[in-house]
């Protein structure tokens, strides 16, 4: 969902430490590192990588191009292949069958059943077109925030790991308790009350 | 800095409920005029209220939607012991209207629309548009931040005892 849709979902985080200066080269040697690579080989069912804001399918960092108004503004790109445990089903029936016939025997060992299978999955992700995710990034690094334009959690954790691996620093997710511990600026005395809470019960 | 997040996101998963709970509380049993200084502003309860009520290992989920969502059913709920788990809420300021979902869980915005900022013509207007959208964004968060920061300080305050008071004869009345 992009932060340019008329309905969008957003995460934030808060970003942990500080990166290496000059901090413009340092973001763009890590989008670049990590950019998203299309591959057409590749049997594997998920694909991840940095991708460009503006344009989702041919990632290009150059010069300032991820910057707008004091802002890093890019994408992450998911590319998800499946295919229907019904269709693996099928393609596992015509292959025993096909492998039956070619050796005679009446049955298939655990382990010949296990390589019909692995070589089904292969051959059928290797054929499947992955389908593109495209979820957009915001990073104010000047205040130490990221928004995510998403809510999906498997994207959220795919960020996560990315932004770790490119950048060499943490994100914090913003939730109710890291969002009154770090961002609301409570006084040492309130984040230690805040630490000794417990539930209320309204109705008592 | 050094925050666990795994053990706290649970440890204190509760503040999130809570803070929706007194926040549907507290935009219900103020005058509207008072809930900002500016009086440009207004914020109402939106089409949909989740609540979440744990009993006996159980999980109790009590979705409303609709215009004017809450209220009885939603009352109700509250009786029984639970919290609110997401609400969606109305911004306006000035001439601008926010609508969203927010998570008590997360803290996540869900269905977030911003007021209209136009068509995008040509791939030289992107920029301004992003400036603009982010601008909308952060004004929703500014808003978010000072509503929640004002519940933790009661939270942590010798006055939650007062408010946890009024907030049961709201529920109970």
């Amino acid at each position: 969902m992009g932060l340019l849709s008329s309905s969008v979902s957003i995460n934030r985080y808060y970003v942990e430490g500080k990166i290496e200066e000059p901090v413009l080269d340092t973001v763009k040697k890590g989008l670049v590192k990590h950019s998203f690579r299309e591959t057409v080989d590749d049997p594997s069912n998920k694909n991840t990588g940095w991708t460009s804001f503006n344009n989702h399918f041919n990632p290009n960092f150059n010069g300032s191009s991820f910057v707008i108004d004091a802002l890093f503004v890019f994408s992450l790109r998911i590319d998800k292949k499946s295919v229907s445990p019904k269709i693996i089903k099928k393609f596992i029936y015509v292959e025993t069958v096909k492998r039956l016939e070619e050796s005679g025997a009446s049955y298939l060992t655990a382990n010949e059943k296990k390589a019909v299978k692995e070589h089904v999955i292969d051959t059928l992700f290797l054929r499947m077109p992955a389908v593109p995710n495209i979820y957009d990034v915001v990073w104010n690094y000047e205040k130490a925030m990221l928004w995510f334009f998403s809510s999906n959690k498997s994207a959220n954790e795919a960020l996560e790991i990315l932004f770790s691996a490119s950048f060499n620093q943490s994100l914090i997710k913003i939730f109710p308790y890291s969002e009154a511990d770090i961002l609301l600026g409570l006084t040492e005395k309130e984040r230690d009350l805040l630490s000794f809470l417990s539930p209320t019960n309204f109705t008592g | 800095m050094m925050l666990d997040v795994s053990l706290t996101y649970y440890r204190y998963g509760f503040l999130g409920g809570e803070f929706l709970t007194w926040l549907w509380f507290y935009i219900v049993n103020t005058d509207p005029n008072d809930l900002f200084d500016n009086k440009n502003e207004f914020l109402e309860i939106g089409n949909k209220i989740v609540l979440e009520r744990k009993a006996n290992n159980a999980v109790e989920k009590v979705t409303i939607k609709g215009k004017d969502a809450g209220l009885e059913e939603g009352i109700l709920s509250l009786k029984k012991g639970a919290v609110v788990k997401e609400l969606n809420l109305l911004y306006r300021k000035e001439d601008k209207d926010w609508s969203f979902t927010i998570s008590g869980e997360s803290m996540g915005l869900s269905n977030l629309k911003t007021p209209d900022i136009g068509f995008i013509e040509s791939k030289k207007d992107i920029e301004a548009f992003v400036v603009e959208k982010i601008f909308l964004y952060e004004s929703l968060y500014i808003l978010i931040d000072s509503l929640y920061k004002k519940f933790i300080k009661l939270r942590v305050s010798a006055s939650w005892i007062t408010v946890v008071s009024d907030m049961n004869k709201w529920i109970n009345s």
